[in-house]
């Protein structure tokens, strides 16, 4: 069995540890760094017959993400002293929110920036708030820096001077030129509140948020990560509410979301078991394969045994296509135009 | 990856890739009389690649790559092949090690003591400590000194020896031809040759040493010695450290402890000899 | 900027030694490590508690230290507090 897919079956719970050949680790561990999903693993199997420099192994790796989702943590403390003053209300996104509300999937996860949610009408005094507190741009050129305005769904990249880490303010959790365009207000005015004061999204607008962020928004790229960010969410959820797919369905339509959440409900359920839940009354929820799931799948599972990504051809594939969703015709050849020309 | 070999060094276990034969041959003649346990899994992975299909044989350039790669990092021609693998070993060391405080500077142990070098490239902090393990004492390692941060304890991580330039023919006076590598002319850090360590410096590489002395080397000039405060040992040693900061209040801690517990000095030296006697007066003041 | 009433990091987040002249500072809440010589480890040492504005820190200062020098320290007290502000030590309260 490839290594990717014994990474695969481990976090699933299908493969016992114990039952790993000293030396599949070797293959298991260059699959989940190149994941990011070292740490990810390290926790899942905290405990598990380990071979004992593995064991030693995950728990470095348990001990420096905790580390890290301190310093994380800390990026979200400081951006809301930055925007207190001016009492710009901000929603947490991906793996902070995740952090901030103690969520399963961010145990071992890796965090990189900092993603906030604030009304579009608030965002230059966002902007304004953050610089004065020690954030500047990234250096990038007037084009990027348009096209990020004008058609991404944040502000360009701010990094914060002293301590080097990057803040993605964002207006719309997908692209204003995106083709699927989920409701912002709607997502900001029903965020819950976590223990320590920051605002998340509500469990539904999470997992929706997450499905969007994987499908919809990227080329896949970290995919297996956000996947499992999506089951471990969305198992987490249902323990709270059995019927947690209908709330999640019913607030993926209002987004225009529900092939998007669909699919990743497919997907998780192959590859880490998710348990799917059929429904035909309030609403209609069932989960036919579509033929297209398996590229989906081949393109998540597309690295070698030495942690390398593979099968080129489908990346490119993949990220034609993330531009094309992103982006109208038009605007796409213009946009590839220009990135070509200055090359 | 076509070829492959295991190399285990200190704590760390690596497994090296690679798509020419050549530079895993070259390893496992450096490293032949290292310890080998082909059972234990690998703690860091090297990749040495192509980037396109045809650099295997047009013109073949060795990518850098594993765990961890440095982006628009340059390739190295296949003649350099074994640089790149010591490079990318040091890479993915000095991006991924967790357990313990890495420093950048070179150990040496006598007696269970030990003395760590920090400094840059061209320090000497290197040449020093190949020339200290031909004269009596155990080189721990000459790129990476590890701090036990329960325990305080220097580790080793005695890699083959990277010498440099005027380095080569210093040490190759002392030595069996036989320890030394193939000779890397012109790489972008001049001539390069590899020592390999003493038989017994790599039987005892699990074996940790407690910090006896702190030097900051610095070749060239009239030989000086000048006490470093512990402000200033700590401040130069977070900037020698790749991963003082991942490693949270461990690591604090850890420095903390060593820059109390160890007397620190700057040196200049104009030549070895000189060099070696300063650090022999410095242990020897530093343990009584 | 005189006015501005900050909080000083709870004692317990703050780990803090002292290496010859110079104060090193591990924040466990930030993962930080900071730097700092006089009076920055004073400043934080005299707010434990309480809110307080640059005058009061004077104040209380003043009463460990011979603060010296001529004129009302204040002004510079309050950009202290703001650097301290900016590295994450204090917080507006």
């Amino acid at each position: 069995m490839s290594a990717i897919r014994t990474f695969v079956d481990l976090l699933a719970g299908r493969r016992e540890a114990a039952a790993l050949a000293p030396r599949e680790w070797d293959g298991v561990i260059s699959v989940a760094r190149a994941e990011a999903m070292l740490a990810t693993l390290a926790h899942r199997l905290e405990g598990a017959d380990l071979p004992p420099t593995v064991a030693a192994l995950f728990a470095d790796q348990r001990a420096a993400a905790a580390v890290a989702q301190a310093q994380s943590l800390w990026e979200a403390e400081m951006a809301r002293r930055a925007l207190a003053s001016e009492r710009i209300e901000f929603v947490l996104l991906k793996g902070t929110a995740y952090a901030a509300a103690g969520l399963s999937c961010a145990e071992g996860r890796q965090i990189g920036d900092l993603d906030i949610l604030v009304l579009v009408s608030d965002i230059g005094r966002a902007e304004n708030e953050l610089l004065e507190a020690g954030w500047e741009w990234v250096k990038s050129d007037p084009y990027d820096d348009a096209y990020y305005r004008e058609h991404m769904h944040e502000l360009p990249p701010l990094i914060h001077k002293a301590r080097d880490r990057m803040i993605d303010v964002h207006h719309t959790i997908l692209p204003r030129t995106h083709r699927v365009t989920p409701d912002p207000l709607i997502m900001m005015a029903e965020s819950v509140e976590t223990p320590t004061g920051f605002r998340v999204l509500s469990p539904p607008a999470m997992a929706c948020h997450c499905a969007a962020h994987l499908l919809a928004d990227g080329d896949l790229q970290g995919g297996l990560r956000n996947l499992w960010d999506f089951h471990r969410l969305v198992t987490d959820f249902l323990t709270d509410d059995t019927d947690f797919y209908l709330s999640l369905i019913e607030e993926a339509s209002t987004h225009g979301l529900a092939d998007v959440v669909k699919r990743a409900l497919r997907l998780s359920h192959r590859l880490y078991d998710t348990p799917l839940k059929t429904y035909s009354w309030p609403l209609k929820l069932d989960y036919h394969r579509e033929p297209s799931d398996d590229l989906f799948i081949r393109r998540l599972l597309a690295r070698d045994d030495w942690g390398h990504a593979t099968n080129f051809t489908l990346q490119q594939a993949f990220y034609i296509r993330s531009h094309w969703l992103r982006m109208p015709p038009l605007m796409l050849s213009r946009h590839l135009w220009t990135k070509w020309r200055k090359r | 990856m076509r070829h492959s070999t295991r190399i285990a060094v200190g704590p760390v276990q690596f497994r090296i890739g690679s798509d020419w034969r050549a530079p895993v041959a070259a390893l496992d003649r450096l490293y032949a009389s290292y310890p080998r346990d082909d059972a234990r899994p690998a703690d860091a992975t090297v990749r040495l690649f192509a980037a396109r299909p045809w650099r295997r044989w047009l013109r073949p350039s060795v990518e850098i790559g594993g765990d961890f790669t440095v982006p628009d990092a340059l390739p190295l021609p296949l003649s350099m092949g074994l640089l790149a693998a010591e490079m990318g070993m040091n890479l993915q060391v000095a991006l991924g090690w967790r357990r313990h405080l890495l420093l950048h500077a070179s150990a040496v142990a006598r007696d269970g003591r030990a003395v760590i070098m920090s400094g840059e490239s061209g320090s000497g902090k290197s040449t020093l400590a190949a020339l200290l393990g031909e004269d009596g004492w155990r080189l721990m390692g000459d790129e990476f000194t590890l701090i036990d941060p329960a325990g305080g304890d220097a580790l080793a991580f005695p890699r083959a020896v990277s010498l440099k330039n005027a380095a080569i023919a210093e040490v190759a006076a002392r030595v069996d031809a036989a320890r030394l590598g193939p000779l890397l002319a012109g790489t972008p850090k001049g001539d390069i040759r590899h020592l390999i360590p003493r038989p017994d410096a790599i039987a005892a590489m699990h074996e940790p040493a407690r910090p006896a002395l702190l030097l900051f080397p610095r070749f060239g000039g009239e030989a000086a010695i000048e006490p470093m405060g512990e402000g200033e040992a700590f401040v130069r040693l977070t900037e020698a450290s790749t991963n003082y900061v991942a490693l949270g209040e461990a690591g604090f801690a850890a420095l903390t402890r060593l820059v109390r517990a160890t007397p620190a000095f700057g040196i200049s030296y104009p030549d070895s000899a000189t060099g070696l006697a300063l650090v022999e007066q410095l242990f020897a003041e530093a343990v009584r | 900027m005189a006015d501005r009433v900050y909080r000083a990091a709870p004692p317990e987040t703050l780990r803090i030694e002292a290496l010859g002249e110079l104060t090193v500072l591990f924040d466990r809440r930030s993962m930080q490590t900071h730097l700092m010589t006089q009076p920055m480890p004073e400043i934080l040492a005299v707010m434990a508690g309480e809110p307080c504005n640059a005058a009061m820190v004077a104040e209380r200062l003043a009463t460990r230290f011979d603060l010296g020098g001529d004129g009302d320290p204040t002004p510079l007290i309050a950009e202290r507090l703001a650097e301290l502000a900016a590295m994450g030590l204090v917080a507006e309260a």
